[in-house]
C-alpha cells in the first residue's frame, strides 16, 4: 500500500503542535481563512499549561493608570537585561492591545473596573498597572475561550498524540510523525506548514511550577532535526513557588500588595531593590530570596521564606486571589488570610527555545536562514522577546500575539506553496524510538534516571551557578544519557501507554538539558536569570549576544548572534530597580 | 513528615489482556503528606509501569486527574491521602467507557460541550475597544468560568449514568455561562438546545455535581436559574 493511502496518513494545510495559547491562536487564524488546520496535543487542549498562568496578560490599555507603548517597550527591554531583540519587542507592544481587545470580543471574562472596562493590576518590572486580569485565573479563561473559538471554527483536534519526529530535510519542513497515545500506532501528518508551540522545558528541574507535560518535546525535536536552539541557558526561577511543591503562587499576590519576609520578619527586598521592592523583576527577587536563605535568614534557618498576604484582608484575598488561597490551603494547610505562606524559587519559564524571526519562521543559523514551512511561537520559541529574563504577564501576551502572527504567516505560506514531498521512509525515525524501548534488552527504567536529572538540575543549575557545579552537572547528564540508552519499559501495549510516553520524554529532557549546561558554561557573565557567582557582572562588550547551539556528532556546537539593539534611547545601561 | 503504610486498591483494566475490570491491591510505604497523585506516581514509577492515568498541572487547574477515590470524585493532584485514612480505593470516573485503568473516554463529554455552542454569539458590531461590562454583570457568570472541564460533575450525576444523550452538568453550566453573559446575543439559540428532555429538564436537582465539583461551583443553583430562564423565555 502506498503511504498516502494508509489510514494513519493525514494531509492537512497547517499542522500545529501544542494546544496552549500560541497553538490555539495560530490554529484559529488559519481555520478562519478557510484552510485546514489541525492541532496535535499530548493532552486535551484545555489541559495545556497556559491554563496555569494566573496573574494577567500585559497590554498598555491605560485603564487603571497612565501608560504607553513606549513604556511597555522599555520595561520589557530593561527586564530582559538588554538581551531581547528590540525589533521583536516593538512588534509585540504594537500588537498587544489588539490581542487583548480581540480576546474580550471573544468573550473572555476579564475582571472589570467600576466603569466596566478591563481591569489592570501592577506586576513586577512594569512601571504602570498593565496586567489585564481575570481574578487569578487569567490563563485558564484565555485558554478555554480560545479552545471554544477553535471548536466554532472547526479546527481539527488530534488529542493525546505525541510527536516523535519532524520531517525536515534540505531546509524544508514536510510534516511530522506522531504516536496516537489512546489507540497506539504512528500517524503521518503531511503538511504545507508546521507550527511548533510545545511550551516550556521546566520539567528538567525537581522544584518546578511546570506541568508534567512540559518536557521540552519541541526543542528536543528541533535539535534532533539538526537545527539549532537559542539562549537555552536562560531559565526563569519564579520567586513564589509553594514550598517543596514548586507550584506557582502568582505574582498577582505581590501585584495586589503582598510582602515577602525573612526569618526576622523583614521585607528584605529593601536591601536589593529599594524602589520596586517585591515588584522587582523575578530574576532579582529570586536571587534576593536565595541569598537570604543561603545566609541563614530563611524561616527557622530553612530553605524557604514567607509570602505574606495577611494585611490584604479576607475580602481582597477571596475576591482577587482565590486560587492562591486555595492552593496554599490544599497543599500546605496554610490559610493565607491568617498565616504567611512558605515559598521558595521554582523553575518556571524558558526564555530560550527554537530560534525564529519576527514572522515566527524558524531559522537555522546566525545569518537568519529560514527553514521553509516551519514556524514556532509561545514559550517554546525564542524570538527573542524576553532576552535574559521575562517580565510577568508578557508570556500570555507573547503566546497569543505571536500565535496570531504565526497563523497569519502560515496562511500566507500555505496559499503560495504546494505540499513538499515526504521522505522515502517517513516513519523510520519514530518507529526506531518505539522499537528500542519495546525490543531493547536493557534493564534501566526511566523514572530513577529522570529523578536524578531533576534533583541535580535543581542543585547545580538553579538561581546561582558556577563552573564547578556546571561541570559536575554536565558529567551527570552524559552518564544519564548513557543509561537512558538502556531503558526499556514495563508496558508493551499500544493503548494509553504512559510508560512509553514518559520514557520518550526522558530522552527529550536529557537532550536539551545538555544544551542548557553547555550554553551556561560558555556564557562567562551574569545576565538576567543566568547568574554566575564566578562571573557576577554583566559583560556587554563580549556577551550582548544570543547563544545558538546544535547537536553535531554527539557534541554540542555553539555559535553566537548579536542582540538587536536599534533604538539609541534603549542602549544597555545599568539595571537597577 | 513521617512514613506510613497504606493499602491502595485500584480498579485495573488493560484492554489488550483483560476481559473486564478487576481490583489490584498495592501495599505501599509512603510519606504521610502524599497526595493521591503522588501515590499513583509512586506505583507507576517504582512498582508497575503499566498503570495508566491522566495528570498534568498538579495544581488543580488543568482538570486531567479527576477520578473516584473511596467513592468520591476528586482531583488526584490536590487531594491529600490523609483525607481518606490508610485504605484507598481508586477507580475511574463513572459513566464513561474505560480506555485503560483510570483513563476514561472523554470524547462524548467534549462533544456535548460543542453542542451548546460554547462561544459568544454577537448580533451587534464590535466596539473599537472592549465591550462595557459592569462588575455586577460579570458577577453573574464569574464563578461559572472557573470550570476546568474535569468531568467530576457529569460522572457523579445519576441522570447522566443511564442516558448518554443527556447534556450533563458541565455542558449545561457552559450554556449558563454564555446565556447569562451580558455581551452575548445567542441566548435564544442556546435556550432552544437546552429546552429538551435530554437538556436542562433531565437535571433533577440532585446536587451530586455540586458536591463533586473541585472548584466548588454552585452548579445546581446555576442550572436552576437556567430552568427559570427557559420558562421565562417561552412565556
Amino acid at each position: 500500500m502506498k503511504i498516502d493511502e494508509a489510514r494513519n496518513y493525514h494531509k492537512i494545510d497547517a499542522v500545529i503542535v501544542g494546544a496552549g495559547l500560541a497553538g490555539l491562536r495560530a490554529a484559529l487564524e488559519v481555520a478562519k481563512s478557510g484552510l485546514s488546520a489541525a492541532v496535535i496535543s499530548k493532552v486535551y487542549p484545555t489541559r495545556s499549561h497556559s491554563g496555569g498562568a494566573q496573574g494577567g496578560i500585559a497590554a498598555a490599555l491605560a485603564n487603571a493608570g497612565e501608560d504607553s507603548l513606549e513604556s511597555h517597550m522599555f520595561d520589557t527591554i530593561k527586564g530582559s537585561d538588554y538581551l531581547a531583540d528590540q525589533d521583536i519587542i516593538e512588534r509585540f507592544v504594537n500588537e498587544a492591545l489588539k490581542t487583548v481587545y480581540e480576546f474580550e470580543h471573544m468573550g473572555v471574562p476579564f475582571s472589570r473596573t467600576d466603569d466596566g472596562r478591563i481591569n489592570q493590576r501592577p506586576f513586577g518590572g512594569h512601571s504602570s498597572p498593565r496586567a489585564c486580569f481575570a481574578q487569578d485565573i487569567t490563563g485558564h479563561v484565555l485558554l478555554h475561550t480560545l479552545y471554544e473559538q477553535c471548536l466554532q471554527h472547526n479546527v481539527l483536534f488530534f488529542n493525546e498524540f505525541q510527536v516523535l519526529s519532524l520531517l525536515v530535510s534540505d531546509d524544508v519542513s514536510r510534516g511530522l510523525v506522531a504516536w496516537d497515545i489512546r489507540e497506539g500506532g504512528l500517524h503521518i501528518f503531511h503538511a504545507r506548514a508546521v507550527l511548533l508551540a510545545t511550551g516550556g522545558y521546566g520539567r528538567a528541574w525537581k522544584v518546578t511550577s511546570n506541568a508534567h507535560a512540559n518536557t521540552g518535546d519541541g526543542v528536543a525535536l528541533v535539535l534532533e532535526a539538526g537545527l539549532p536552539l537559542e539562549d537555552m541557558e536562560f531559565v526563569q526561577f519564579h520567586p513564589t513557588g509553594l514550598y517543596k511543591h514548586g507550584i506557582l503562587l502568582s505574582e498577582a499576590a505581590r501585584g495586589e500588595g503582598a510582602y515577602i519576609i525573612n526569618d526576622k520578619g523583614e521585607r528584605f527586598m529593601k536591601t536589593y531593590a529599594a524602589a520596586k521592592m517585591e515588584l522587582a523583576p523575578r530574576d532579582i527577587v529570586s536571587r534576593s530570596e536565595q541569598t537570604e536563605i543561603n545566609e541563614g535568614r530563611g524561616i527557622g534557618g530553612k530553605d524557604y521564606v514567607y509570602l505574606d498576604l495577611r494585611h490584604l484582608g479576607r475580602k481582597k484575598i477571596v475576591e482577587r486571589l482565590p486560587q492562591i488561597h486555595d492552593l496554599a490551603l490544599n497543599y500546605l494547610k496554610v490559610d493565607a488570610i491568617d498565616e504567611p505562606v512558605p515559598i521558595q524559587p521554582t523553575a518556571h519559564y524558558s526564555m530560550g527555545g527554537i530560534p525564529a524571526n519576527v514572522r515566527t519562521e524558524v531559522i537555522k543559523d546566525a545569518k537568519g536562514t529560514v527553514v521553509k514551512g516551519l514556524y514556532t511561537a509561545g514559550e517554546t520559541s525564542c524570538l527573542s522577546l524576553h532576552g535574559a529574563n521575562r517580565l510577568g504577564c508578557n508570556s500570555l501576551q507573547d503566546a497569543a500575539t505571536f500565535g496570531r502572527i504565526a497563523g497569519i504567516h502560515m496562511t500566507e505560506f500555505c496559499r503560495k506553496n504546494a505540499f513538499s514531498q515526504l521522505p522515502a521512509k517517513p516513519l523510520a525515525v519514530a518507529q526506531g524510538k518505539i522499537d528500542r524501548l519495546w525490543q531493547g534488552q536493557g534493564k534501566e527504567r526511566h523514572a530513577p534516571i529522570r529523578e536524578e536529572l531533576q534533583v541535580n538540575m535543581t542543585k547545580y543549575m538553579g538561581v546561582f551557578r558556577n563552573q564547578d557545579d556546571m561541570l559536575k552537572m554536565l558529567a551527570i547528564i552524559k552518564e544519564l544519557q548513557e543509561r537512558c540508552r538502556q531503558v526499556t519499559v514495563d508496558d508493551r501495549g499500544g493503548v494509553f501507554n504512559l510508560d512509553l510516553i514518559e520514557a520518550l520524554e526522558l530522552e527529550n529532557l536529557l537532550s536539551f538539558s545538555e544544551v542548557i549546561v553547555e550554553g551556561a558554561l560558555a556564557r562567562k557573565e551574569s545576565r538576567g536569570a543566568h547568574f554566575r557567582s564566578d562571573f557576577p557582572k554583566r559583560n556587554d562588550g563580549e556577551w550582548l549576544k544570543h547563544t545558538l547551539a546544535w547537536r553535531r556528532d554527539g557534541k554540542i556546537a555553539l555559535d553566537f548572534s548579536k542582540a538587536v539593539v536599534i533604538y539609541p534611547q534603549y542602549q544597555p545601561q545599568e539595571r537597577k530597580y | 513528615m513521617a512514613m506510613i503504610d497504606i493499602s491502595v486498591k485500584i480498579l485495573r483494566y488493560q484492554p489488550e489482556k483483560d476481559e473486564k475490570p478487576h481490583w489490584q491491591v498495592f501495599p505501599l510505604t509512603v510519606e504521610d503528606e502524599f497526595t493521591i497523585l503522588d501515590v499513583l506516581n509512586e506505583i507507576h514509577w517504582k512498582h508497575d509501569g503499566t498503570l495508566a492515568y491522566r495528570r498534568s498541572c498538579r495544581s488543580s487547574i488543568c482538570g486531567s486527574c479527576a477520578m473516584k477515590v473511596n467513592g468520591r470524585n476528586v482531583l488526584a493532584c490536590e487531594t491529600p491521602i490523609h483525607r481518606f485514612g490508610k485504605k484507598l480505593k481508586i477507580e475511574p470516573l463513572s459513566g464513561f467507557d474505560i480506555i485503560k485503568d483510570l483513563a476514561v473516554d472523554l470524547e462524548p463529554f467534549f462533544a456535548k460541550l460543542k453542542r451548546i455552542r460554547p462561544y459568544l454569539i454577537l448580533d451587534k458590531p464590535l466596539p473599537d475597544k472592549e465591550f462595557v461590562q459592569s462588575p455586577g454583570q460579570l458577577e453573574a457568570i464569574g464563578e461559572s468560568t472557573l470550570c476546568i472541564l474535569c468531568a467530576a460533575c457529569s460522572a457523579s450525576c445519576p441522570s447522566s449514568w443511564p442516558n448518554q444523550d443527556y447534556l450533563g452538568p458541565a455542558a449545561l453550566l457552559k450554556a449558563y455561562r454564555f446565556i447569562f453573559d451580558s455581551r452575548d446575543d445567542g441566548a435564544d439559540q442556546r435556550l432552544e438546545i437546552v429546552n429538551d428532555k435530554n437538556g436542562i429538564w433531565r437535571c433533577h436537582t440532585i446536587f451530586n455535581c455540586m458536591e463533586a465539583c473541585p472548584k466548588k461551583i454552585k452548579i445546581t443553583e446555576y442550572l436552576s436559574r437556567l430552568k427559570v430562564k427557559v420558562v421565562e423565555n417561552s412565556l
